[in-house]
């Protein structure tokens, strides 16, 4: 009797922790991120965004009551890790979500192993644009937010001839044609153009080249660790040249890694750097550095991340606690999903899946302290869906770049 | 005016690209032509090198004191290491590349773990000058003059000091040498550790003008690598001439092309040269004397 009764109760308790175990089954998120090689100093930040975005929305009670687990793997600023850890998460631990990626060769890497398992990921770094994927949300800002605003503001400032060096990739690629572009309709002139093999760290002869082209300002395109001596090197033999970027400081904060005045003149167009003056920002960065208190620097990369949790939070609470893809992307389709983070409003753009920005101008001056001569507010992510991307009516999978744009219907 | 300007600017790039290429490789090539070694630990003692000039910059020493310094402190750890693991492997060169992989994937990962993944510079002294519409960084010229003293300083070591000759025993004919009383031990870890130290020196003098990262070393690999591969065994015969022609293939090209046809350049000079010259130039001059 007492055995019967003992054995009734384990099976009664077992019942009602699977039961229990259920309700607060984890969300699994994969981060697939560069913690080593040429990449890390850049993105180690978006791995401590991620962490301190889970155990905020795990302390608060988690996505529709259910924690966040998260499976991290360090890809190692290597495209082969991205593949063999893409799938993994996505076979072996089955998570809901990936959050993945720093250049865009690894991104382009991991993007069809996305696709065949029909999976979901989000890409949360600043990049050349034009993806068009149904399986993917970017959070990072693309040319239309950065270079429409910057180049014509460096013209106007500057004038109006073009230098551009670019590391020799796709981001540097189709980059370096989008500033092509908008410097031609803005009736200025490309002096001279250099695409850099990811890794070269020694810049002489570039820095010659550049004076005898004599431009007005530089477009400076430069990725990885390796490539950012160019500006130790180009401040030692003089060259004096403004520089603009789409990638420098509020990605690898050089201006805090190198000497005054190396980095002097050089103007960033970015959705978020820690030096953003708002109450949000300082909020922000006040939570991280409490969670990581050596945290060397908090950069968009890290913001975006930040923003992504949140977004994917809020999609999948709206979403009546599916983690399904389609689910998701219903909610995303009413154009509303929105959040109050660190760099200000920012809204999901359905027919891309891409982000609005506020966008800062930060300026490096002579001692490296960062000011910001100019804001736009609220800059959307336009180019894609003007160009006939509407992932809402079909997910052609594809990466389009103005020279090979869509097909319109 | 022009002219001279062209003149100084292709000389300039000339000497970058050659002081560039004789440092980066002296250290692999002592390693490698003394010692038959073939050491991929050879970026991570540049790296070591540097990240200890820079410490001993922050730590008050001036420049080239604390460029001395992290070549010594290169030098050392390149004794230790070859102590602890290549001593064990002179005898199977195919494990020792491995095993001295194995310590580049530590000292790499390592560095990342206790400093992080980057690490403020100490910026390059001695500013600019100009010549014509071009200016130039004084700091490249003490770059050329530094590959130009190492040459010249190993060239005193290997052929006037008493080590020297004992080293060059001890690599023709150890057996002998030891029978003769030398502690070919010592030579070994002696040799390693100078080829270590230069190693060490090239971070030191490089730390200046680059980005620190745990994975700085890398950079330099390729172009060790190429120099001696298309230089041979011997130092002097074969790195000094080997930089001298890479530098004008990777100046030239990168002047008229940009970098990506530099670095190709540099590659199909290596294929050209591997394919006519087996044993690299040093294989060319020895041969023709004989």
């Amino acid at each position: 009797m007492t055995v019967r009764l003992l054995q009734a109760t384990m099976l009664t308790c077992a019942f009602a922790l699977s039961g229990a175990a259920h309700a607060a089954d984890p969300i699994k998120i994969g981060v697939l991120e560069d913690q080593s090689g040429d990449f890390a100093a850049a993105t180690i930040g978006k791995v401590h965004a991620i962490e301190l975005a889970a155990e905020e929305i795990n302390n608060a009670g988690g996505i529709a009551g259910r924690p966040i687990e998260l499976v991290v793997y360090d890809t190692q600023s290597d495209n082969n890790r991205y593949q063999e850890f893409m799938r993994r998460v996505l076979q072996r631990d089955k998570v809901d979500v990936v959050f993945a990626g720093f250049s865009s060769a690894s991104r382009e890497a991991y993007r069809p192993i996305v696709n065949q398992f029909d999976g979901l990921a989000f890409y949360n770094n600043q990049y050349e644009g034009g993806v068009c994927d149904a399986n993917m949300i970017v959070t990072g800002a693309v040319p239309e937010q950065q270079f429409s605003t910057l180049i014509p503001w460096m013209m106007e400032t500057y004038g109006k001839r073009v230098y551009t060096i670019a590391a020799d990739y796709n981001f540097g690629q189709i980059s370096a044609e989008w500033v092509r572009d908008i410097v031609k309709e803005s009736g200025g002139e490309m002096v001279g153009e250099e695409f850099i093999p990811l890794g070269v760290s020694q810049f002489s002869q570039t820095i010659q080249n550049i004076q005898t082209a004599k431009p007005d300002f530089v477009v400076t395109l430069l990725v990885g660790a390796a490539q950012a001596s160019y500006y130790e090197q180009a401040a030692s033999a003089n060259l004096g040249l403004p520089m603009a970027s789409s990638v420098n400081v509020g990605q690898g904060y050089e201006h805090k890694r190198f000497t005054p005045p190396s980095l002097a003149n050089m103007y960033v167009t970015t959705n978020y750097i820690e030096e953003v003056d708002t109450p949000a920002s300082k909020a922000f960065l006040e939570k991280f550095h409490a969670k990581y208190p050596n945290e060397p620097y908090v950069n968009q990369e890290a913001a975006n991340s930040y923003i992504a949790m949140n977004l994917y939070k809020q999609m999948v609470e709206r979403a009546g606690g599916s983690t399904k893809r389609d689910d998701l992307r219903a909610e995303l389709a009413k154009g509303d999903v929105c959040f109050d983070g660190p760099s200000g409003n920012v809204c999901l753009d359905p027919k891309s899946q891409h982000m609005s920005h506020t966008i800062f101008l930060a300026k490096v001056g002579d001692d490296h302290a960062i000011s910001f001569p100019k804001v736009w507010e609220d800059i959307k992510p336009y180019w894609l869906g003007d160009a006939g991307c509407d992932l809402t009516q079909a997910d052609p999978d594809e990466q389009y770049t103005p020279s090979n744009p869509p097909t319109k219907q | 005016m022009e002219f001279v300007t062209a003149i100084v600017s292709s000389a300039y790039q000339f000497g970058d690209a050659f002081a560039f290429l004789v440092l980066s490789a002296c250290g692999l090539a002592v390693i490698f032509g003394m010692m038959g070694v073939i050491n991929l630990a050879h970026g991570e003692f540049i790296m070591c090198g540097a990240y200890m000039t820079v410490f001993a910059v922050n730590w008050g020493l001036p420049l080239p004191l604390a460029i001395v310094c992290g070549s010594l402190f290169a030098g050392l750890v390149g004794m230790v290491i070859e102590r602890l693991v290549v001593r064990r492997l002179y005898s199977r060169p195919l494990d020792s590349i491995l095993a001295t992989w194995g310590v580049s994937l530590i000292a790499s990962q390592g560095t990342l773990i206790l400093f992080g993944p980057t690490m403020r510079g100490v910026g390059t002294p001695l500013g600019s000058f100009t010549v014509g519409a071009l200016s130039f960084s004084y700091y490249r010229l003490v770059l050329m003059a530094t590959a130009l003293a190492v040459l010249a300083l190993l060239y005193l070591v290997f052929t006037k000091t008493r080590f020297g000759v004992l080293a060059r025993a001890t690599i023709q004919a150890p057996h002998m040498a030891n029978a003769l009383g030398v502690d070919t031990g010592r030579i070994y870890a002696y040799t390693f550790g100078i080829g270590a130290a230069l190693a060490g020196l090239t971070g030191g003098i490089y730390a200046p003008t680059m980005t620190m990262i745990p994975t700085m070393g890398t950079t330099f690999i390729m172009e060790a690598f190429v120099t001696v591969v298309v230089g041979g065994a011997d130092v002097f015969l074969g790195t000094a001439p080997a930089a001298a022609l890479l530098a004008v293939v990777k100046a030239s090209l990168t002047s008229w092309q940009g970098q990506l046809a530099g670095q190709i350049g540099l590659l199909l000079a290596v294929i050209v040269v591997i394919r006519l010259l087996p044993k690299g130039i040093t294989g060319f001059i020895l041969k023709d004397r004989a």
